[in-house]
């Protein structure tokens, strides 16, 4: 644990030495800096909205509505890694990201950034829909101003708030297809939400170490690792129920309740042996376990709503 | 007699990439136009009437 009025959060760590005139940064470089895997699961959450949203939507203009949120979510990707290239070179799970490796200069990742993320805000409004192309602007803002910026060296309430940028792709897909945002578009919004902190809390009490150095706030570095088990438990016991909320209000069928309520008393099971787990190897494992749970929980809930909502409309548009 | 101008000479490593990312903006180019007339088919006349 850190004193955290010993951290300055309000200042970036050390200022990266300039990179070489000319650039090597390959494809791949660019491609990593719009943060692939973050962007798999933005990409998946944003199609169930739009296949599970009331209406329909032509397959090319799906398309386009995925693939404007996929580059959206990368110029967010790019332009945090721009703001944290100082301390991503100091993190051991970072330091290999382009920018503190030298393979691309931070001017090149923000232009990057700032490029993509007009582009698939102006494609998406001109092609899809306004109020979805809103939303991916004000997701896009989020990650990278209110989250990154301002909160990430902060608070260690910065990924619980921050966590809103991540909650918001189905909303987008829903947008795209109704035009509109709804109770239940917002209901996997919170699924989300919620699911943010217990899933990245587990990850930083693998890495506090990593976190303290970099004088980031996370919670394990201010709080120390006991309250974040208890945060952990915490959360995992409101997201639980919350998950049921699409099948209580009718949303969702019966097997999306069964599987939000064995998936979710699993999650709390896996959530309370991380707060009794005792320190050392065995506290590891036990968030280790946490943190990849957390990731099939979400995808599981999300893939039974695609089948059981969205699977039977696109089969019953095919066969008219 | 005019000095010769200062150039840069690129390593065949700069070189391989500028090429790299060279035709990766032409590829992404190219998608994009087909996606606009792709997307104008699609919606024919009513192409700019979008939901809000």
């Amino acid at each position: 644990m850190t004193d955290i009025s010993a951290i300055d959060h309000r200042k970036k760590v050390a200022p990266l030495a300039p990179a070489g005139l000319i650039s090597e940064a390959g494809v791949g470089d660019y491609l990593a800096l719009m943060k692939p895997r973050v962007m798999s699961l933005v990409v998946f959450t944003a199609f169930v909205g739009l296949m599970i949203a009331p209406g329909h939507i032509h397959p090319v203009l799906g398309f386009t509505a995925l693939l404007c949120i996929a580059i959206g979510a990368g110029a967010a990707g790019a332009l945090n890694m721009w703001y944290d290239a100082d301390i991503d070179a100091i993190m051991t799970r970072t330091a290999s990201r382009p920018i503190p490796s030298r393979r691309v200069t931070p001017g090149e990742a923000a232009g990057f950034g700032l490029t993509l993320g007009g582009f698939s805000v102006a494609v998406l409004a001109v092609l899809v829909s306004w109020l979805a192309a809103a939303l991916l602007a004000f997701t896009i803002f989020f990650y990278v101003v209110i989250y990154t910026v301002w909160l990430k060296r902060r608070t260690p309430q910065n990924i619980v708030i921050g966590g809103a940028a991540g909650a918001f792709p189905p909303m987008i897909g829903w947008a795209a297809v109704t035009g509109g945002v709804s109770l239940e578009s917002f209901l996997l919004f919170l699924i989300i939400f919620l699911w943010t902190p217990p899933h990245f809390w587990a990850l930083s009490l693998l890495r506090t170490d990593d976190y303290a150095r970099a004088r980031v706030p996370m919670l394990p570095v201010v709080a120390g690792p006991r309250e974040t088990r208890r945060q952990i438990l915490l959360y995992s016991l409101v997201l639980a129920p919350v998950a049921l909320a699409p099948w209580l209000l009718g949303s969702a069928g019966a097997i999306y309740g069964v599987t939000a309520v064995v998936a979710g008393v699993l999650m709390v099971a896996l959530a309370w042996r991380v707060n009794k787990a005792p320190e050392g190897e065995g506290a590891a494992r036990a968030a280790r376990g946490l943190f990849s749970y957390s990731i099939l929980y979400l995808f599981t809930l999300f893939a039974v709503l695609l089948i059981e909502r969205g699977l039977p409309g696109l089969l019953g548009r095919v066969a008219m | 007699m005019a000095d010769k101008p200062d150039r840069v000479t690129l390593t065949p490593e700069q070189q391989r990439s500028r090429r790299a990312r060279s035709i990766a903006i032409a590829v992404v180019l190219g998608v994009l136009v087909i996606l606009f007339y792709v997307v104008t088919l699609v919606k024919g006349p009513g192409v700019l009437n979008r939901p809000m």
